[in-house]
């Protein structure tokens, strides 16, 4: 089966274009099958289902999805193989803009779309950076010289990914993106495959359900900030750019 | 994994589009051309086909849309190679739903496009933009006004002149601009020089009349392809005449003139 994942900002636009390019590999003759993982709550399923995917949603309630989705990828896995898709999509919410649900050696998508500022592509991390594929969308809202100067900004994170422009709501651009899903490489399962970025070190107490603010309910792996005019340290974490194909 | 990435995009002379049918299966009689330096105007009623037309040029249809066109770059099919570099890149757009959502200076703006382009002075490049985009508008603008604090006729006119000046796509594709509030024939004129290759949905008999080739469609395909004629030609200067005298005329009473 092909294993593609799929992470970008809240609502930016991936059930829209994931729907449709899964709609026309599958009147191709390519079965599909969605995973999406999500926090509290997910319309996708019905997204997915009403354009004739096979679709699975697991919410992660208190955890980061994107970790919840590394503890249950490899059962996801087992999930879409059972319902005879060729190729198999995960969708993750990517909440926090820190983690990265991709994977060394398989298809990985980013998805942002046109209206999150021109800064956008910077704050948002590893899932794009180190992405193959690039897919903006809501071009249509916004001018063509924005949509170069975006396509610049995320072309200076991620020097290698492809960049599509494709809009969600008439599909123009999702022929294409079939097209790339199709070239995801085929996999027996996802078992000792390694992710392509660290999720964050997570284990204070308030990992642990701690609801209490002050010094002394703070255990484990606490770090303080020094706060300073201008960047408090320690600052954003480093980040080991290997995205070994 | 890895896969290969897109090369600068080409610089197309003439693009064709061919084997087109309307959606009773009719074919279109002759081949579309598009030149660099000529401008098509595509006329006829929504949902007559102008976007079909649009997206097969985008798409670079290959037999593979609703019409069944095959698109040609300069004479000839694109490899997949080249296929899968111009994917997206080829048509810039103009249309009436594009808004600047930005939170930048109109100059600071114009420079980050620039040197995006690797323009070599990008300050320069960004200056004549926004005179020329000044030229177009009505009312003018400052080099510091917000991006989203422009009205909409200097929205457009900026857009049309950074899109004539500064934008990498081969094809521009405009979208009524006769609703845009800005100087229409001028804008024609920046966008002739600006070496690509121009097509405008218009219901503007004056827009229209300016274009070197109008296309009429009907049913989803070009029933018509018309070259400007001499007599079209002595039309449009009347018609032009015209609007140049509603002009002084709107301009006068607006100063409280009166008209002799
Ligand atoms: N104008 C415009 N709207 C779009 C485009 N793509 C998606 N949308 C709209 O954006 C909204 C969110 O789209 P979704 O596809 O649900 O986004 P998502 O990223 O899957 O959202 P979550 O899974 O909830 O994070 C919907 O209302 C879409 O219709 C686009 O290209 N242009
Ligand atoms: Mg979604
Ligand atoms: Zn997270």
């Amino acid at each position: 089966m092909r294993l593609v994942t799929v992470a970008g900002p809240p609502s930016c636009g991936k059930t829209s274009i994931i729907a449709r390019a899964c709609r026309q590999l599958q009147d191709a003759g390519t079965p599909c099958a969605v995973v999406k993982f999500d926090c509290l709550k997910s319309r996708d399923a019905a997204a997915y289902a009403s354009a004739g995917i096979p679709v699975s949603v697991a919410l992660s309630g208190g955890l980061c999805p994107d970790h919840f989705y590394a503890t249950n990828l490899e059962e996801a896995f087992t999930w879409a193989q059972g319902t005879g898709a060729a190729c198999c999509v995960i969708e993750t919410a990517g909440l926090c803009n820190r983690c990265s649900p991709h994977i060394r050696g398989l298809l990985a998508l980013c998805v942002i779309d046109n209206l999150m500022g021109i800064d956008a592509p910077e704050k948002i991390g590893p899932m794009l950076r180190l992405a193959d594929v690039v897919c903006v969308t809501k071009g249509d809202l916004v001018s063509q010289a924005e949509r170069e100067v975006y396509r610049h900004r995320i072309r200076q994170m991620n020097s290698r990914a492809v960049i599509r422009h494709i809009n969600g709501l008439t599909g123009q651009g999702c022929q294409d993106l079939a097209r790339l899903l199709a070239l995801a490489p085929e996999v027996d399962s996802v078992t000792e495959r390694t992710l392509r970025f660290a999720m964050p070190a997570a284990v204070c107490s308030y990992c642990l359900s701690e609801m209490r603010l002050g010094a002394r309910y703070q255990k484990g792996n606490v770090k303080k900030a020094m706060f300073v005019q201008g960047l408090a340290t320690p600052a954003a974490p480093e980040e080991d750019d290997d995205a070994a194909s | 994994m890895l896969l290969p990435d897109a090369p600068a995009a080409t610089s197309p002379r003439e693009l064709s589009l061919s084997g087109g049918h309307d959606k009773s299966g009719a074919a279109e009689k002759a081949a579309l051309v598009f030149r660099v330096g000529e401008i098509t105007a595509l006329l006829g009623p929504t949902g007559s086909g102008k976007s079909r037309l649009l997206s097969d040029i985008e798409s670079l249809a290959d037999g593979d849309t609703p019409s069944r066109r095959r698109l040609a770059i300069d004479g000839r099919a694109p490899s997949d190679d080249e296929r899968f570099a111009l994917q997206g890149r080829l048509v810039a757009q103009i249309t009436q739903n594009m808004n600047f959502v930005l939170d930048m200076g109109v100059l600071d703006f114009l420079t980050a496009h620039a040197e995006s382009r690797a323009v070599p002075d990008a300050g320069a490049a960004a200056r004549r933009v926004f005179d020329a985009a000044n030229e177009l508008a009505g009312e003018p603008f400052v080099a510091q006004s917000q991006l989203t604090q422009l009205s909409g006729g200097q929205s457009r006119a900026l857009m049309i002149a950074d899109t004539a000046l500064l934008s990498t796509s081969p094809v521009l594709l405009i979208d009524e601009i006769e609703n845009a509030g800005v100087d229409k024939r001028q804008a024609l004129a920046l966008l002739l020089k600006s070496e690509k290759i121009i097509v405008m949905a218009t219901h503007d008999p004056v827009l229209a009349l300016s274009a070197h080739r109008r296309l009429v469609f009907e049913n989803g395909a070009v029933r018509h392809i018309l070259n400007r004629s001499e007599a079209e030609n002595a039309a449009l200067a009347r018609l032009a005449g015209m609007e140049d005298e509603l002009a002084r005329v709107r301009a006068a009473l607006r100063v409280g003139g009166t008209i002799e």
